[in-house]
């Protein structure tokens, strides 16, 4: 529209600029401050250019971590990390689309009320049954471990209403088709619908990951073991000593760390992250 | 809606959904039904006998002062995060909505912050706005402000606020762009063509056409506040100083910690839980019927 043109233009540009640097800032400074001297830090005279620690902060972060309360490198932590974020997301997807397939495709006495129960479960996220499920995990011994960790967040209402709502969309001919060519149900599902599902699978396991990877208040419950801590639970505790004996470095590189993967997956699958937001919010 | 086209097998389609059912009873049906119980039960100071005690421990917990400043605060600090970040994200939004160079290059640098996890977002800010050593601190002490949020409660709380819209930003952005994009350019030529300016276009066409998203928006920003910030609550100021940042979820948390009664924090993940059916059954409602047109 004619608006648009010239003086406009420039205001927007001007203003998503503002607003790239507002969002930029915190991370800027938290590299910044991972590449300087924790003296000068703790002084209060960090300085807003990068120094000359990068290399020493890095390596003792990921191999060593800090030298005060909790000696655990944080390569490890984030290896624990991984291993939750990809037990996550993988375990939600297999487990619900499983589901979704015997929902739509099959017809079975107490189909309806089982869809119920799972959808339902929206509605009871971790935080509001933090004490009981840690009960629970406790008396099957699962605490400090990758299972307790995983399990109890891996049902997901979502993932099965979103492949129930792909499922109907699938034509019946697929389905007459395969089973004129002598295919049976799990035939069908392994050799027809799950490479279907695929770019679902995707857009899903991105989110689900991301999801995974920054879970917080349940690795904090049940883990106590140093060992079987993951990056969010450890960066928390890095800065629980008094002030002073905080290393800034150290936490700024962790910080860093700890954004790493879940924004690069952010920014190098664009397409599949947008539309798996997109889907599961539906 | 129903396929037609479907299997036949009695024993297939329960080993099918077995797994996530096994996976819903023993960690979300039956801890929720704990919570129930207990919140109904009054256990003695050694743990020796319980009694049933009808709806005391809800009455107890509705009287507790603390309590009902926690319900306040809560929606106080969702109300104040909803607004200012999704304010800010629709003035984004519509500036990159408009036909400019590098667009899609401004949606990559704005969406991001979506990734980085609540703990790391408190982290990130306490470290710009700690008193002694800050770098935004230093400018604030420049200007005569005396910054203090781990001593002073309302900076605190505003640190709160602050740190919980910036990451929420994108997501907003996000959708705000989403609904930008799907209102017809048709019916904003027709408003320019009646001698609609700009910014009366903004309030009169766009805005209504978006208030669907906006809703939408509204709601998932509330349970954002009211369950994600546990973690940069708990790197930033583990509810204090004070109580001044302790929001619902974080008294659960912190007075089941110190492990003392049992009652009242069943009696508190239950009232959560109503909020939460509450909530989403708002978001179904209305979000499906899509607001006005």
């Amino acid at each position: 529209m004619v608006e648009d043109e010239g003086i406009r233009r420039y205001v927007a540009h001007f203003i998503l600029w503002i607003g790239i640097a507002i969002v930029a800032f915190p991370v800027y400074i938290a590299i910044v401050a991972s590449t300087q001297d924790n003296a000068l830090i703790a002084n209060g005279q960090m300085s807003l250019l990068p120094g000359g620690h990068f290399f020493e902060t890095y390596y003792q972060t990921i191999f060593v971590g800090t030298s005060g309360s909790t000696r655990e490198p944080v390569g490890n932590m984030m290896l624990n990390s991984l291993v939750m974020a990809l037990l996550i997301a993988v375990g939600k997807i297999a487990i619900s689309i499983i589901s979704a397939y015997a929902i739509v495709y099959f017809r079975f006495p107490f189909r309806m009320p089982i869809f119920w129960l799972i959808f339902i479960t929206l509605m009871l996220p971790v935080e509001v049954r933090i004490y009981p499920t840690y009960k629970i995990v406790a008396d099957l011994h699962m605490l400090d471990s990758y299972a307790g960790l995983a399990l109890p967040l891996i049902a997901s209402a979502t993932a099965t209403l979103l492949f129930r709502q792909f499922f109907m969309t699938v034509p019946d001919e697929l389905l007459e088709a395969s089973r004129i060519d002598g295919a049976g149900p799990l035939r069908f599902f392994w050799d027809t619908l799950l490479p279907l599902s695929r770019t679902n699978m995707a857009a899903l396991f991105v989110i689900l990951f991301i999801l995974g990877w920054n879970q917080y208040l349940w690795p904090l419950l049940i883990t106590t073991r140093d060992d079987m801590q993951t990056i969010q639970v450890g960066i928390r505790k890095m800065i629980t000593t008094t002030d002073a004996l905080t290393e800034w470095p150290i936490v700024m590189a962790t910080a860093v760390l700890a954004m790493l993967p879940p924004v690069f997956v952010v920014v190098v699958m664009q397409k599949l992250f947008v539309r798996g937001l997109v889907e599961t919010e539906k | 809606m129903q396929k037609q086209a479907i299997f036949q097998s009695k024993l297939l389609p329960y080993a099918l959904v077995a797994p996530q059912l096994a996976i819903v009873l023993i960690f979300f049906y039956w801890p929720a039904l704990q919570a129930v119980i207990q919140s109904f039960l009054l256990q003695d100071a050694f743990g020796l006998s319980t009694s049933f005690v009808w709806f005391d421990n809800y009455v107890e917990l509705f009287r507790d002062p603390a309590y009902f400043e926690s319900i306040l605060r809560t929606f106080f600090f969702s109300f104040a995060i909803a607004v200012s970040s999704l304010s800010f994200a629709l003035l984004l939004a519509v500036m990159a909505d408009k036909p400019l160079r590098g667009s899609t290059l401004y949606r990559t640098l704005l969406i991001w912050p979506y990734a980085v996890a609540p703990p790391v977002v408190g982290v990130l800010w306490i470290f710009m706005l700690h008193p002694s050593l800050g770098v935004i601190s230093r400018y604030l002490r420049a200007a005569g402000i005396d910054w203090n949020p781990l001593l002073d409660g309302d900076q605190a709380a505003s640190l709160i606020i602050l740190a919980a819209a910036w990451k929420q930003i994108s997501y907003n952005f996000l959708f705000f762009l989403a609904g930008l994009q799907a209102i017809p350019k048709s019916v904003l030529e027709a408003a320019a063509i009646d001698g609609a300016r700009p910014m009366r276009r903004f309030w009169t066409v766009t805005f209504p056409l978006l208030s669907p998203t906006i809703f939408f928006l509204l709601v998932v920003n509330i349970v954002y506040a009211f369950f994600d910030t546990f973690g940069i609550i708990d790197t930033m100021t583990r509810g204090g100083p004070g109580k001044s940042t302790e929001t619902l979820v974080y008294k659960v948390y912190s007075d089941g910690l110190l492990g003392g009664n049992l009652g009242s924090s069943a009696a508190q993940s239950v009232v959560l839980m109503i909020m939460v059916i509450v909530l989403t059954g708002i978001q179904f409602r209305f979000v499906e019927r899509k607001v006005t047109y």
